[in-house]
């Protein structure tokens, strides 16, 4: 049996992506040997152990497994659906397999990337790596009242959520194993740092920017890659002339309510316990879903004549992502002020979208119009709306705090943004560049389902 | 012996089969095809883009009947079909030259 170019380049990015595991292990293997003798030196200089606090423990454990839901099937049917019926199955693998690809490189390496001893404020060490020193005794500083693997593995969840969303934009055109590079290179190139620089130690969180679950660290990041990426792509062939309708939008309504549902773990849950913070982020997180749906429906009815069941969903969407980076820190008018944002600013990207910029963007699925946009319009209100009596570390300008929060965010924003935008340029012109990122035009006509899988949803 | 089609709007199918049974019609062709007129197409609206369909749904029915039948089944179809607006569709009215009962290999209005 002969191998020819045309498969050996087809299985390229896999053999990339064991080669990565397999440089992770072999690390571990080294790191372990290496961290057993200073272990026993390392115990006295430690304070007295943190001790797991059961409760705390169950949430995030039942979070964690809330944000899983998201992606597999939240995320999946919600994109799937909004694909024609012969990409369907291949929208369901790429969020699919980026979920289980992200899994395996966060324990292998990610977490300690993006979490482990900070080094220059940029990165973390490989400390960590192969979770070596990740236990089940509390850290000092990531949830203190539950075990380090379970911030660990409600961590993973968020890495592995965060590619899949930006494969709505990419849908119905790119070659399966190609997306599954980007994935990876992705979220060493791009989640892994900026995590890092928010969450895990970094200079953005030092600085005193705020990002509750994700506002910036997910969905401004999925969204600036979702539009560099589409542009360099280009266009679905006939797209925007030939009709691309939705396969299955009751599909897209079942995702809808998968992903809401997974947020209260999403955003609930980044309280690290079971507390009062998660109970406002818990009310904060429903009531702006619930009022972005309301006024996304009322302006789309006053707009264009009717309401539509998409344009509700959309709107649900658009209100979680903008609610995600304060959920934790606004009261209940607050809240409902960030669904109306979302509601309002999410549509007129979403519009624009459609009526300037289609001719460049084919955001297939809305990412950036609602990930991204909606994302940045939260971190931005964070910076006026965040209250320490909520549980925020500082007040934001509307509570007595002055501008410095405000001007937190604002940095974080743009420099996560220029950050993102520069490296998923990057990396996708290695991907499209070395393997060719899209399919060819006999299997766009044909459709991943078939080209890339050989297996159709509906027969 | 005539043929008649008539193309009609599908939720008025029941009514028109109805009203033919009723004057003795004993059989009829039905199939769905599409197909456009004076009647727009329909929109579809995703997240604002707009996509519209030019070629509307509609039912075609086929009949042969006797020659003396012909008026009556045209204002029966006319009467049961129609709604008023834009797109209640057409009836067209041909001759046949024979017809033949497959099972018996009776020819002619007695094959009908």
């Amino acid at each position: 049996m002969s191998l020819d170019m045309s498969s050996m380049k087809k299985f390229l990015p896999v053999l990339l992506i064991c080669l990565l595991m397999l440089a992770g292990g072999t690390a571990i293997y080294v790191e372990d040997v290496a961290a057993q003798a200073p272990a026993a030196e390392a115990a006295p200089a430690a304070e007295a152990p943190l001790k797991a606090d059961s409760g705390d423990t169950a949430w995030i454990l039942a979070s964690s497994a809330l944000v899983m839901l998201m992606t597999l099937p939240g995320l999946a049917l919600f994109y799937g659906g909004l694909t024609r019926s012969k990409n369907i199955l291949g929208t369901l693998m790429h969020c699919f397999l980026t979920l289980c690809l992200g899994s395996i490189m966060w324990v292998l390496f990610g977490y300690s990337l993006a979490f482990g001893p900070d080094v220059g404020g940029v990165i973390g060490s490989l400390e960590w790596i192969g979770l070596s020193g990740v236990g089940t005794e509390p850290h000092s500083v990531y949830g203190t009242t539950i075990p380090h693997m379970l911030f660990m593995v409600f961590q993973l969840m968020f890495a592995g959520i965060t590619p899949a969303l930006i494969v709505g934009a990419l849908a119905e055109r790119v070659r399966f194993s190609a997306l599954l590079a980007f994935v990876c290179l992705w979220s060493v190139g791009v989640y892994y740092p900026v995590a890092h620089w928010i969450w895990g130690g970094g200079w953005l969180g030092a600085m005193g920017a705020l990002d509750f679950a994700g506002g910036t660290v997910v969905h401004a990041t999925c969204g600036m890659a979702a539009l560099v990426a589409c542009i360099v792509l280009g266009t679905r062939t006939g797209y925007p002339k030939h009709p691309m309708p939705p396969n299955n939008l009751p599909f897209t309504l079942l995702g809808t309510g998968l992903l809401w549902f997974g947020w209260f773990g999403f955003n609930a849950g980044s309280s690290l316990g079971a507390n009062a913070q998660a109970v406002g982020a818990f009310v904060a997180t429903h009531i702006a879903a619930s009022t972005a749906v309301v006024v996304w429906m009322f302006i789309e009815w006053m707009h264009r004549g009717k309401p539509t069941m998409l344009g509700a969903a959309t709107g649900a969407i658009a209100g979680l992502a903008t609610i995600t980076p304060v959920a934790g820190y606004v009261s209940l008018f607050p809240a409902l002020l960030v669904g109306v944002c979302a509601g309002t600013i999410c549509y007129i990207a979403v519009f624009l979208k459609n009526k300037v910029g289609h001719a460049v963007v084919d955001d297939a699925l809305d990412v950036v119009g609602v990930h991204g946009v909606g994302g940045i319009t939260g971190c931005l209100l964070g910076g006026l709306f965040a209250s320490k009596a909520m549980g925020a570390a500082s007040d934001g300008l509307f509570y007595g705090g002055g501008f410095s929060l405000l001007w937190a965010q604002i940095v974080m924003v743009v420099s996560v943004c220029v950050f993102t935008g520069i490296v998923s340029w990057i990396l996708v012109m290695i991907v499209h560049g070395i393997w060719g990122f899209r399919v060819t035009p006999d299997e766009e006509q044909t459709g991943l389902d078939l080209s890339q899988h050989e297996e159709k949803a509906y027969s | 012996m005539k043929m008649i089609e008539a193309v009609i709007k599908p939720f008025k199918l029941d009514e028109v089969k109805d009203a033919l049974m009723e004057i003795g019609v004993q059989g009829m062709t039905v199939s769905e095809v599409k197909g456009f007129g004076r009647q727009k197409g329909t929109k579809e609206v995703y997240r604002g883009a707009e996509y519209t369909t030019d070629f509307v749904p509609k039912v075609k029915i086929e009949l042969y009947v006797a020659d003396n039948m012909v008026s009556r089944v045209v204002e029966t179809i006319t009467r049961s079909a129609k709604t008023g607006s834009v797109g209640d569709g057409k009836i067209f009215v041909s001759d046949i030259s024979n017809v033949v009962r497959i099972r018996t290999g009776e020819t002619g209005e007695s094959a009908l």
